[in-house]
């Protein structure tokens, strides 16, 4: 069934049909919307789950951690300054390895209010031990929350699905809603090896002590490691029950560029427009559009870019002090090869400001015209 | 009335509490009141040591450790799960400190209640951090000694009416209960068990390192406090009902503040006041259970 919807609609679709049992949100600007869908489904009988309006965002993860390890599929949606107030708990789901599906809808952080799209939202919950997947449309959107569900409940890690404010929280497309009967039969209903249960008493995230901490640690990051796997599986599963897929990566006119671009959400879009418009003028430029940040998908990315003379990264992001964090990411996966593209770091859009084809143009030929970036951080669009 | 003390056990003695402490107590009797079918949440208190580190546990029933401030939403989550799962029949127990809920957790506390969430909240209560060693909390007493209130810098600010704040939440059910009154406290959490909502358990549990005194007199203080009046046994039900379920023999204040090491610096006149103060708040008490505002 096809239907005009809005990223946060998608997002709701995504929860109703991957039958979520508990919900616990708290509302924030741009995410309000998912709260208020997912409301009325519940309401309406659409959805038979239980919702806890709670009175904070840290009470929504709280609560959903508890419902989670009590055995329900489990899902809350927030955005900036409200992912923000989780960030203990962040770390407490993926510490307890349970598979719960957050929808944070990348919001600024203030000071000032910004309620514009911003990645620093959810790149500050890096070392989380979340899995942090970036959307660039709203059939994308719907997709990957039926598909962070399986990921999730196949290696016990929490994940993140990630969509930019406005561009697609409020911007409505044509999707396809995929057949409730398709989706139970790709997500069959969640049944974890342990939960909360009087019949069998067991003590759950006790004091855990040196003799111990680092090995439950160790066990995250291999699950981690094996995340890339499992999400390609999941994405080729879901490919043949639904016809289309969402690959971690995407290159995009990569063969016999001189130059790749990088980017993450709606920037991806903008972005090959204007490479496709370079390329009918003989540019040789492609595009890599990196959906999974965590786990870094580093073999994967190598396997793309090895080889490249000069990549430039589109960061809508900034860790002060050092730069974009996607082109960190790129360099450091670099960093230990003989042979490794040159990483030109272009900071743009911050706080939701316009990513436009003339900025993405003039950062492409930046990198084109340039040996090696005269700069660490390349700023585009900043008025000095 | 006598209230029988079922002789079952669902905590092992292999626990890590302090000697004389009187938060294993309460929760062995919690347990004996409330049964198997009973899931246990525990914040970050005294209580996340005593029950047993990975990978051990000295209860019988399931226990999940969670975050300082988050006993009440979690136990929400818990209730929302077992309820999705068409389990009815379990009884959820959130059991936090005082620092636990009158202060880092009251958020959680109060938005859980407000929405009258079905499950137990016990607060265990001795009356300041004690876990990371004596700080005080917004439950210590007016003037005690704590290792943030110095003597020479007292806390001048008298304990926070939790189970005012509590009750004018509207929930079913609020009592406050203490450790040396086992009978009135499983009389309490029996009835609790009976009713659908947000139950708050005020428990005053002593605690002889905090309390400075000796690990053999913590049942007779915690009496004293009863005593005094310093600590009225009541319950309120629906937000308005008062009812003192024991009669204290009002001993004055000085027999409890004596035997304690945290009040050992005050003056005659700083005891005459916190004996004004308790006459005060116990006329107060009076009156609600006579349906006489104040």
């Amino acid at each position: 069934m096809k239907r005009v919807l809005s990223g946060n609609k998608a997002v709701a679709y995504g929860v109703m049909l991957s039958r979520v049992q508990v919900i616990s949100a708290y509302p924030i600007t741009p995410q309000t919307t998912i709260v208020e869908e997912l409301s009325r489904f519940c309401a309406e009988g659409e959805m038979e789950a239980k919702f806890i309006k709670v009175e904070s965002e840290h009470s929504a993860m709280a609560s959903i951690i508890a419902s989670s390890v009590t055995g329900s599929r489990s899902f809350t949606a927030t955005s900036s300054h409200g992912l923000a107030l989780m960030h203990e708990m962040l770390h407490w789901a993926a510490g307890a390895r349970l598979p719960i599906v957050l929808a944070n809808v990348n919001r600024a952080m203030g000071p000032g209010w910004n309620i514009w799209t911003d990645q620093g939202d959810s790149l500050s919950q890096r070392d989380t031990g979340w899995i942090q997947l970036y959307c660039e449309d709203n059939q994308e959107v719907l997709d990957t929350i039926i598909q962070a569900f399986k990921i999730a409940e196949t290696v016990y890690l929490p994940v993140m699905v990630v969509l930019d404010a406005f561009f697609l929280s409020h911007t409505s497309e044509v999707i396809e809603i995929p057949h409730r009967e398709e989706v139970d039969h790709f997500l069959p209903p969640f049944e974890p090896q342990y939960r909360l249960n009087p019949k069998e008493p067991r003590s759950y995230y006790g004091m855990c002590s040196p003799d111990y901490y680092m090995e439950f640690r160790y066990k995250m990051q291999r699950a981690m490691e094996e995340t890339v796997e499992v999400a390609r599986v999941v994405d080729e599963e879901f490919g043949r029950q639904f016809g289309r897929t969402h690959s971690l990566l995407e290159p995009y006119r990569c063969e016999d560029a001189e130059v790749v671009m990088v980017t993450s959400g709606t920037v991806t879009s903008t972005s090959r427009v204007v490479i496709e418009r370079l390329r009918e003028d003989g540019v040789k430029v492609g595009l890599l559009k990196v959906k999974m940040f965590r786990p870094f998908p580093k073999e994967e990315i190598k396997g793309v870019l090895q080889g490249v003379e000069k990549v430039g990264v589109i960061d809508r992001n900034i860790s002060f002090g050092h730069g974009g964090i996607f082109a960190q990411e790129i360099r450091s996966t670099f960093c230990n090869e003989d042979e490794r593209p040159t990483v030109f770091g272009f900071i743009m859009g911050l706080g939701g400001r316009d990513v436009t084809p003339e900025a993405i143009e003039e950062a492409i030929h930046y990198t084109l015209d340039n040996h090696r970036p005269k700069e660490e951080i390349l700023w585009i669009d900043l008025k000095r | 009335m006598k209230i029988h003390i079922p002789k079952e056990e669902h905590m092992g003695p292999g626990h890590l509490a302090c000697a004389g402490c009187g938060s294993p107590l309460g929760l062995r009797l919690a347990l004996k009141a409330l049964g198997e079918e009973t899931v246990i949440v525990i914040p970050a208190s005294c209580m996340s040591i005593i029950v047993g580190p990975f990978p051990y546990s000295a209860i019988g029933v399931p226990i999940v450790h969670v975050a300082f401030e988050t006993a009440a939403c979690s136990a929400s989550g818990i209730r929302a799960s077992l309820d999705m799962q068409g389990d009815r029949k379990t009884t959820v127990v959130a059991w936090a400190g005082d620092g636990g809920t009158f202060d880092i957790g009251i958020q959680a506390l109060s938005g859980a209640a407000e929405r009258n969430d079905d499950f137990i909240y016990i607060c265990s209560d001795n009356e300041a951090y004690m876990n990371t060693g004596i700080q005080r909390s917004s439950a210590t007493p007016y003037l005690a000694w704590t290792t943030t209130t110095p003597v020479g810098n007292p806390k001048e600010r008298p304990k926070k009416d939790m189970m005012a704040i509590m009750a004018d939440h509207g929930i079913p059910y609020a009592a406050a209960a203490c450790v040396a009154y086992p009978e009135d406290f499983i009389g309490k959490l029996k009835k609790a068990k009976g009713i659908k909502g947000t139950r708050f358990i005020h428990l005053l549990t002593p605690c002889p390192a905090g309390w400075r005194i000796a690990s053999n007199e913590s049942i007779k203080v915690a009496r004293l406090a009863v005593e005094t009046k310093v600590f009225p046994l009541y319950e309120i039900e629906g937000g308005e009902v008062h009812t003192i379920t024991y009669q204290p023999k009002g001993t004055p204040v000085e027999a409890y503040l004596s035997q304690q090491g945290r009040f050992r610096h005050l003056t005659k006149e700083e005891v005459a006041t916190i004996q004004e103060n308790v006459d005060r708040r116990w006329d107060r008490l009076v009156k609600r259970c006579e349906g006489r505002a104040n």
